[in-house]
């Protein structure tokens, strides 16, 4: 198993290093460095001694050394705009985002699974029929309208919900979060529902397809000959077989939930990581760009680590394997 | 299937034969519901291709818009009275339903446009790694497998980043998102068609490879080409729409459907819905008529699911 | 028409009779199972044989009542136990299965749960019958595996499905059938995807526990031979009705209806070695056009003018019944 850890620790480390290649050369040799780096309102002068503070009139490797062994140190350059440590920039905004992504990641669960479980099982009834469509449209709805008609029909029409923002926040373990106030919890409802809306229909669509392929199985035939229950049949026996691709694909999805994020952020004007990312595209803040890239594909490696481990201690066959 | 000469003799009525492709055919119409999804993109296509002709205004026209029509509500008239705004107008003043029609022209451009350039990318490379094989098939899924591991709006932002907004750049980024699913695809057919007699034959007459991957591999390899392209370029449509309204695509002066619906985003808070919600619904009806026709196809042409 | 072959004192454990089981297809109805009776007596072993699609495995999943959507039991009593399970509640037969009734599946690799531990599985279905603290659960479960030859319970009862070889999972599904002492087991073709050693070892362990535990079984196979060292009486199953019904010896040494001589003709033997094997020409028909009257007919080499009618079920010799108008009766020895 540490084995096994380990091997994995090392590839995490090297896509890393991969991803900041590629972030390097992005930055320092397609677009103008001294652009990206020095604030335009310099001078010449200042211009100057900034490349040759910078570096930039060295060697392309040496460049990417240094900004390799400043990245390790934690320093990813300060932003133009704000005027702080990009990273830092990036760990202020990253609570709102990772609670908006776990918000819509726990409701795509709460709403696709037991969905997915009725269509499953009653798949020539009328609710399954409705659900099943239901889903096409979730995965064909482009998410930025949604959720503008999600603010124009229950903030603007209805007033249920307020529109944008966060409202009030509280704290815990030194940030801030929404999810810890009712104010802030009603200023997430929307934001969570819209991000949610194409994980709800792949869980449908997921526990869907694995309930009617379990259910077809001779270990469901057998349970019920040992006179079972139905609800342990379907509670125990399909389910937890069910469980391990629902798990592994939301979980896998959790990377890309906090990606697409940048969408919803934009909308509900969320202030996340997404939203400083859109802000700082726009306004060419690219110390700030190059903070969020690096620390979300960080992100990826964690949870896909994490995913891993999970899913090996849920399915006994890839247990044994990886021992 | 009837053997049409066997006999000689002139047949009263000459029957049918049943090639592959009428067979995909009727298959196909088989289902209501991909029919009628393949009626409406076609009207969706041929709206596009004739704005010009048949739209109420031409929305770029600066000459023809009277700001003082800004925001007017649907079905209203316009000051001169010559014209009803059937799906009201924005904030110049400017036919929304003329401006969808537009918006259209350019969703699908630049949708199907860098759908077939990354099908072309995409499956050239994975044509080469299934036939090359050894390191060129490693370099080139280990690409594939990396791109497909981040999302697209990330690979998406990633290259905006890079290089800046613009709709070449766009373009670009949907390229880049998109070629690898077709890589993997033709790959992946073409390993199983490799391994079969009849290519093994066209070696042993020593074909050139040029030949053998034209006229027996390609070919095999078209139908699920087609599915993922199908689908693949309702995807870019939606990918297009999204970062256009992030304000990271296509400018101003040329609004796609994303752009469009942009465009309403700070009217909607005073009600005026209309502006964001018909070319939302214009760019909902196109996608989700291409992703039925493309399931539809999928079932059809996937031979594991015929009995 | 009652069955009454087994005639022994004690009323038997199971009853069926006139069972009909037809599943409703898109492409029409299927008589899956058509007007089949028998009985089985109690420790008595009836071998269900039949080709693939015969109906077997459908009559033993009707006694289950476990036929899956579109199929259902149309009509005829299957009674057990002083009622008729074709018409017991949903609850009731849930209360009978694994209890009194227990079933055994044809693929060991399949049957048990893959995500579940052996003693969750086998505790599971003694608390789904009676009140039972999970340690004396526990302690029956591991007392019934040792019973089905599985070594070292204690510490098998902790694996997986997985980490168990085919012989030995077949055991551990027969220990969970065993759980409850049933009257009646419905074994479904459970050896057939065993090695042949492990089919022997299986075979004796059943035999040796009905006859021990006084249990009923219904044992379904397509193979005679397993049958032939097995079973008390054998039912012969073709097109969804029974051809032939009687003692084993009687059936096997000298077969009525002329399926079952064929089937008998096609087993490769000793004792025929040299000579050309029997073959049934042609196939089983399909179960949505069969031809009219008797289903075997087009097949049959003794086929007649009268064949096109149904023939009865019909007490042929005493206590050997068999569906037809022209039997081997030269088989047993009597002048047609």
């Amino acid at each position: 198993m540490s084995v096994y850890l380990l091997r994995r620790l090392i590839q995490a480390a090297l896509v890393m290093l991969a991803m900041s290649v590629i972030v390097f050369v992005g930055v320092y040799a397609i677009g103008d460095p001294v652009e990206i780096l020095i604030s335009p309102d310099a001078d010449q002068a200042e211009r100057a001694r900034a490349i040759a503070a910078l570096g930039l009139d060295k060697p392309l490797w040496e460049q990417y050394l240094a900004f390799l062994s400043n990245a390790v140190r934690g320093d990813l350059g300060r932003s133009f705009v704000f005027n702080e440590p990009a990273l830092k920039l990036i760990g202020q905004r990253a609570p709102a985002t990772l609670e908006l992504a776990f918000g819509a990641t726990f409701l795509a669960i709460l709403v696709g699974l037991p969905l997915g479980l009725y269509a499953g099982l009653r798949p020539n009834g009328a609710g399954a029929k409705a659900i099943m469509a239901g889903s096409i449209l979730g995965f064909s709805l482009p998410t930025f309208w949604v959720g503008l008609m999600l603010i124009m029909v229950f903030a603007v029409q209805l007033g249920w919900l307020p529109s944008t923002g966060r409202g009030e926040t509280a704290e815990f373990l030194g940030m801030r979060w929404s999810f810890l106030t009712r104010d802030g919890l009603a200023h997430m409802v929307m934001p969570a529902l819209n991000l949610a809306l194409f994980k709800i229909s792949l869980v449908i669509r997921l526990t869907r397809a694995g309930v009617r392929e379990t259910m077809l199985m001779d270990y469901v035939k057998f349970a019920r000959a040992k006179g079972l229950s139905p609800q342990r049949v379907i509670g125990v026996h399909v389910f937890k077989n069910i469980l391990i691709p629902v798990v592994t694909v939301v979980g896998l999805e959790l990377g890309s939930t906090i990606a697409f994020s940048v969408v919803t952020e934009s909308v509900f004007a969320w202030p996340g990581m997404g939203k400083l990312i859109i802000d700082s595209i726009n306004v060419l803040d690219r110390p700030v760009i190059v903070a969020y890239l690096m620390s979300i594909v960080l992100m990826f490696i964690v949870i896909n680590l994490v995913v891993d481990l999970l899913y090996s201690v849920l399915d006994p066959r890839v247990r044994l394997e990886s021992k | 299937m009837s053997a049409t000469t066997a006999g000689g003799a002139p047949a009263v009525k000459a029957p049918r034969v049943e090639t592959p492709f009428r067979r995909f055919v009727s298959e196909f119409f088989e289902s209501k519901i991909a029919t009628g999804a393949l009626v409406v993109f076609t009207v969706i296509v041929l709206v596009a291709v004739f704005a010009p002709l048949i739209s109420p205004q031409n929305p770029y026209d600066l000459a023809q818009l009277d700001i003082m029509d800004g925001r007017l509500e649907p079905g209203s008239r316009n000051a001169a009275d010559t014209m009803t705004y059937w799906l009201g107008t924005d904030d110049q003043g400017r036919d929304m339903l003329s401006g969808i029609m537009y918006g259209l022209r350019i969703s699908l451009i630049v949708g199907a446009g860098s759908a077939i350039a990354a099908a072309l990318i995409g499956a050239s490379l994975g044509m080469l790694a299934a036939y090359a094989g050894g390191r060129t098939d490693t370099i080139i899924m280990r690409l594939v497998d990396l791109q497909l591991s981040f999302p697209t709006i990330l690979s998406a932002l990633m290259i905006l980043a890079f290089l800046g907004k613009g709709i070449m750049n766009v373009v670009f980024a949907l390229i880049v998102v998109e070629w690898a699913y077709y890589a993997r695809t033709v790959r992946g057919t073409a390993l199983v068609e490799r391994r079969r007699e009849y290519i093994e034959a066209a070696q042993c007459l020593a074909l050139p490879t040029r030949r053998i991957i034209f006229r027996h591999l390609l070919p095999n390899c078209m139908p699920p080409l087609i599915v993922v392209g199908t689908i693949q370029i309702a995807r870019a449509i939606a990918l297009e729409a999204t970062l256009s309204f992030l304000g990271l695509g296509v400018p101003i002066t040329e609004p796609s459907l994303g752009l469009l619906i942009a465009n309403g985003y700070e009217y909607m808070l005073s009600g005026k819905y209309w502006i964001s919600f018909y070319p939302g619904i214009a760019l909902l009806v196109t996608i989700v008529s291409i992703n039925l026709v493309g399931d539809h196809l999928r079932d059809v042409l996937n031979p594991r699911l015929k009995k | 028409m009652q069955p009454n072959i087994p005639a022994s004192a004690a009323p038997p454990t199971l009853q069926v009779r006139n069972l009909r089981t037809h599943f409703f297809t898109r492409a029409g109805v299927v008589p899956a199972v058509n007007d089949v009776s028998f009985n089985v007596g109690r420790g008595k072993v009836l071998g269900l044989v039949g080709e693939s699609g015969s109906g077997k495995t459908v009559t033993g999943f009707s006694i289950m009542r476990l036929v899956d959507e579109p199929g259902r039991i149309v009509g005829g009593e299957i009674l057990f136990g002083g009622r008729d399970l074709a018409k017991a509640s949903e609850e009731e037969m849930r209360q009978l299965r694994g209890n009194r009734v227990a079933m055994i599946f044809q693929d060991p690799m399949m049957t048990l749960n893959p995500v579940l531990r052996i003693d969750t599985q086998m505790i599971e279905t003694m608390q789904a019958h009676r009140k039972i603290s999970r340690e004396d659960a526990r302690q029956r479960a591991r007392d019934t595996l040792g019973m089905v030859g599985i070594p070292s319970p204690d510490e098998r009862l902790k694996s997986y499905p997985h980490q168990f070889s085919g012989g030995m999972r077949q055991r551990v599904a027969i220990a969970i059938a065993l759980l409850h002492e049933p009257e009646l087991i419905v074994a479904d073709e459970p050896t057939t995807a065993l090695d042949v050693t492990i089919q022997g070892q299986i075979l004796a362990e059943v035999q040796k526990l009905a006859a021990t535990t006084g249990t009923s079984i219904i044992w379904i196979t397509h193979d005679l031979s397993v049958v032939a060292g097995l079973a008390d009486d054998i039912a012969v199953m073709y097109a969804g009705e029974i051809a032939e019904y009687g003692a084993v010896d009687d059936v096997l040494d000298h077969p009525l209806h002329p399926y079952t001589h064929g089937l008998l003709g096609s087993v490769p033997s000793r004792n025929k070695r040299g000579q050309p094997l029997l073959q049934i020409p042609g196939m089983t028909p399909s179960l949505l056009n069969l031809p009219a009257g008797c289903p075997f007919r087009t097949r049959c080499p003794r086929a007649a003018e009268v064949c096109v009618q149904s023939p009865p079920m019909a007490e042929i010799l005493p206590a050997h019944e068999a569906r037809c108008f022209r039997p081997h009766l030269e088989n047993a020895g009597v002048a047609a």
